[in-house]
């Protein structure tokens, strides 16, 4: 079977010496079409450096990163950055939002970024901007939504360019509970729809929604838990 | 479970059938274990305390059916199960002793029984909210599973402490 991502060997270091941190060593993963993997760890432990390596918005020291079975690591910044827009959907814990754009814009965005004519990228909002019950604040700039509202509008984002693969660092880590309840419920319909999804997180229960979970210590995987 | 018999009973009087159907409801999925004989042998018991009375009613189209209604005795021991204030004791305290007694005598890796133990809170959970997702929202069914999920999400959030302060050990030797 080939997998939609997969990492061999990943590594990244920062400093040297006796400050020397290995924030992600010798890491193997593979993501299964439409699996969703929950990576869980203490802070400071790499899931987030992995998860950029893993998006290729980062670059390992060593080791490789495949997605559909072609090298991500070694692309020029051009390549992929292409890549990233069209293969990858990113949500982030601080949404990254552009304060300036309304919600119907910021979906937009990538996927004119991409090349969809401008009737083609508005007509993709729309439609994500309603699936994600936000058809009416399409107008409204991010300050004038909630947190969870903004998250959405991210999610929305992430899917413009119907990524196969979607990558979230930490989705409910500015969320109160019932915002993060509804980003957690939007998660497990993509699951369903069967993209597939590799979600950094603190949050037990989108941890519980995963297919696999696999726990992070000190740069490396050191367990996992299959729960399908 | 007598003292959740007699809660039901106090509502009005009723039949086994009618008791269990009741529990059922409120329980969801959580209640799949419960059998129709355990109601039936609770009620037996009740009736030996003297904390329920029987009457049996004649059906036209059925067979005669018990119908159980609380004694004053029963209903005073229903009002005092209801105020009681007892809360089940959390099981971290006695894993909390497992891991400074595996870290004490070396017959375990702390760390190793925190990922055993997640592993199985993980699952647990998933179960949990698999079966919450099934439930009517607003239904009492819901309300239980949504305990069980904040529960389990507590105790996996203080595994990470455990986790984390184990691993710091095991390091600094």
């Amino acid at each position: 079977m080939e997998h939609v991502l997969r990492a061999e060997g990943l590594r990244r270091h920062f400093g040297s010496g006796p400050s020397l941190v290995r924030a992600v060593d010798d890491v193997d993963l593979a993501v299964a079409p439409g699996e969703t993997v929950g990576i869980i760890g203490p802070s400071g432990c790499g899931k987030s450096t992995l998860l950029h390596l893993l998006g290729g918005l980062d670059r390992p020291d060593g080791g490789r990163v495949l997605l559909h079975g072609r090298r991500l690591d070694g692309l020029s910044e051009t390549a992929a950055a292409r890549v990233r827009r069209t293969a990858i959907g990113f949500v982030f814990q601080a949404f990254h939002l552009v304060d300036e754009l309304t919600a119907r814009e910021n979906v937009e965005l990538p996927a004119l970024l991409a090349g969809a004519s401008p009737r083609e990228a508005r007509r993709r909002a729309e439609h994500l901007l309603g699936r994600v019950g936000l058809a009416d604040r399409a107008g409204h700039l991010p300050g004038m939504l909630s947190g969870g509202q903004r998250q959405r509008v991210a999610v929305a984002r992430a899917l413009v360019n119907d990524p196969p693969l979607l990558l979230a660092d930490e989705p409910t880590g500015n969320l109160d509970s019932a915002a993060a309840t509804e980003v957690l419920r939007l998660l497990a319909e993509l699951r369903r729809e069967g993209r597939a999804l590799v979600v950094v997180t603190h949050d037990p229960r989108i941890a519980g929604a995963a297919d696999r979970v696999v726990t992070m210590r000190d740069g490396a995987l050191v367990d996992e838990t299959v729960l399908v | 479970m007598q003292d959740v018999v007699l809660a039901l009973l106090a509502k009005e009087p009723s039949h086994g059938y009618e008791l269990r159907a009741r529990l059922q409801t409120a329980l969801g999925p959580l209640g799949d274990e419960l059998n129709a004989g355990q109601v039936y042998v609770t009620l037996r018991r009740l009736e030996k305390a003297g904390l329920v009375d029987v009457r049996v009613v004649g059906q036209s189209d059925r067979p005669d059916r018990k119908v159980y209604d609380l004694t004053p005795a029963g209903r005073d021991r229903a009002a005092a199960w209801l105020t009681d204030l007892s809360w089940e004791r959390t099981a971290p305290t006695e894993f909390h002793l497992k891991l400074t007694a595996a870290a004490a005598s070396g017959m375990a890796d702390p760390v190793a029984l925190v990922d055993a133990q997640r592993r199985a809170l993980l699952r647990r959970l998933a179960e949990v909210r698999r079966a919450a997702f099934d439930q009517p929202p607003g239904s009492a069914a819901a309300l239980l599973l949504e305990g069980a999920s904040l529960r389990l999400e507590a105790d996996l959030r203080w595994l990470e402490s455990c986790a984390a302060h184990w691993n710091n050990r095991t390091d600094e030797e």
